[in-house]
């Protein structure tokens, strides 16, 4: 079946975030001055007093902290089956945080304490994109 | 701050102030409708038309929008569009562009068919956005799944409950209770807001905002003219904006609406008030948790003592510090960018005109609002003195 959700459309400053997911790894950006990993995706480091344009891709670890979240109940057009779904914010090991999806766990907050530490779980939604969910590690 | 901001201080009023006739469920207005009514109405407040108008600022339609609706060409616009909060901000803009010589009369608008639907575009990020790629991938279907987001680390870090965060749904209700424009008047209880149904956990329904039609607009003028009108002038004491980000994400720290300390400092340096000063407060409800992180931030408590200060009854009726006196937009109405009516409310209770609810020996009212979910904040100090 066709998946129907939202899908990410990447732009120059982005490709290589979407195109390292599809090989399964999680690549972020860290500034080679400051040395800090930064999210989401920026040709320069957005890091205050820093702002160096000498910035490298990394392949990070894939494992971090539940930092945040909601358990969504209402779950609209494509995400109807869904819900209850959890909407959470993951800190990298590393240090950025980004936006998620938690798999492989139920959503009540009885199993979700704050700081649960989690690893990336590579979900190939289409040929084309893969989404870096997360789930606790095992 | 290379200037002092005190020089712009009480020299910029609003001298007329007006919602559309009803606010709710209004299907027989378009949005720009609502813009017009509420235009002609404030100008009619202040006895003046369309045609006194030189300076215009609006959010939701474009400023072009409006004046080819209105049939006007200002000489001083403002499309300062990031959500709830921009009317403050086009309050804190048209204070200087008065003094700067800009224009002379500024109407502000806002009227949205939030409920209805009418005349409305189209929303949702597109796909190569930053949103479009790094959060709606992940199911974010609005502010309840998103504004959300942060408060199980307030949770976390302070021990907030999700009692407390029902306390100020039941204050807010109280003042609801004196306002017979409010749509929801019947009182609650704690139980009623934990037993409501969960939209996104730590939400329940009653912990979220109505969704209305509605507008509202305001008219501002100089020191020079502002005592020549109908009503006592309000006069702008201070302001403070500022915009960080989109992605909730991206926020710095969420414990903290980091955009909020900003703007509140700068309110208090331009209006040269302490927290002390301020007797009355509009602190945009579109979640419970929205005031309990402004007051937090906006430093009225320390953080993390939010969440015990609603529940201690202080911002209710009778209490200390009178918060969200229309009933906010947990109960009064909430059209998608409620901070014009956070703004009406500072004017209404400084005009004295609000009735059962009216704070007695008002002089002082700040009024704070989102720019988008915790992505940036206005404050602004209103005074009558
Ligand atoms: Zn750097």
């Amino acid at each position: 079946m066709a998946y129907e959700k939202a899908l990410p459309q990447p732009t120059p400053e982005t490709q290589e975030f979407w195109d390292g997911l599809k090989r399964h790894e999680l690549r972020i950006q860290r500034c080679q001055d400051c040395d800090q990993f930064y999210f989401f995706p920026r040709p320069f480091c957005p890091a205050e007093g820093c702002r160096s344009l000498n910035v490298e891709w990394e392949t990070v670890s894939g494992k971090g902290k539940l930092h945040t979240y909601v358990i969504s109940e209402r779950g609209f057009g494509p995400w109807a089956d869904d819900a209850p779904y959890v909407i959470a914010v993951v800190e990298l090991d590393e240090g950025p945080r980004m936006l998620t999806n938690l798999v492989g766990v139920e959503p009540d907050p009885k199993q979700l304490p704050a700081d649960l530490p989690l690893e990336i779980f590579y979900d190939d939604v289409t040929d084309e994109v893969t989404l870096p969910k997360f789930q606790p590690v095992s | 701050m290379s200037r002092n901001s005190q020089e712009y201080s009480h020299k910029v009023a609003i001298v007329g102030a007006s919602e559309t006739e009803t606010v709710g469920k209004l299907p027989d207005r378009s949005m720009l409708q609502l813009h017009a009514e509420s235009a002609i109405l404030a100008l009619a407040d202040a006895g003046l038309t369309i045609d006194d108008v030189d300076g215009v600022a609006t959010a939701g339609p474009t400023p072009a929008q409006l004046t080819e609706y209105l049939n006007i060409i200002p000489r001083w616009i403002d499309g300062t569009a990031v959500g709830g909060g921009s009317f403050l901000m086009h309050v804190g803009h048209a204070v200087a562009a008065i003094q700067a010589g800009y224009c002379d009369v500024v109407l502000v608008t806002h009227g949205e068919s939030g409920r209805s639907g009418v005349g409305v575009g189209g929303r949702g990020a597109a796909p190569s956005t930053i949103a479009g790629q790094f959060e709606t991938p992940y199911g974010t279907w609005g502010p309840p799944s998103m504004f959300s987001v942060p408060i199980v680390r307030h949770m976390h870090e302070y021990g907030t409950t999700e009692e407390q965060m029902a306390e100020i749904a039941v204050a807010t209700r109280k003042w609801a209770e004196l306002n017979p424009r409010a749509m929801m008047r019947d009182p609650i209880t704690v139980d009623d807001v934990l037993n409501s149904r969960l939209i996104a956990w730590p939400l329940h329904l009653l912990n979220c905002c109505l969704v209305t039609d509605g507008g509202g607009a305001l008219v501002l003028v100089g020191e020079e003219r502002a005592k020549d009108f109908p009503k006592d002038p309000v006069w702008v004491l201070g302001r403070g904006e500022a915009a960080a980000h989109t992605l909730i994400s991206q926020m710095r720290d969420m414990t903290e609406w980091t955009a909020a300390v900003q703007t509140g400092k700068d309110a208090f340096e331009m209006a040269g008030m302490t927290h002390q000063d301020i007797q009355h407060a509009m602190f945009y409800d579109a979640f419970t948790h929205v005031p309990m992180y402004a007051l937090e931030a906006l430093g009225f408590v320390k953080p993390g003592e939010g969440g015990p200060y609603f529940a201690e009854g202080h911002t209710a009726p009778g209490g200390d510090f009178p918060m969200n006196t229309n009933g906010g937009g947990l109960s009064y109405t909430h059209t998608g960018m409620y901070g014009m009516f956070a703004i009406m409310e500072s004017v209404t209770q400084l005009r004295g005109e609000a009735g059962a609810r009216q704070i007695e020996d008002l002089h002082t009212s700040m009024v704070h609002a989102p720019a988008g979910m915790f992505s940036g904040t206005s404050t602004l100090i209103l005074g009558n003195d």
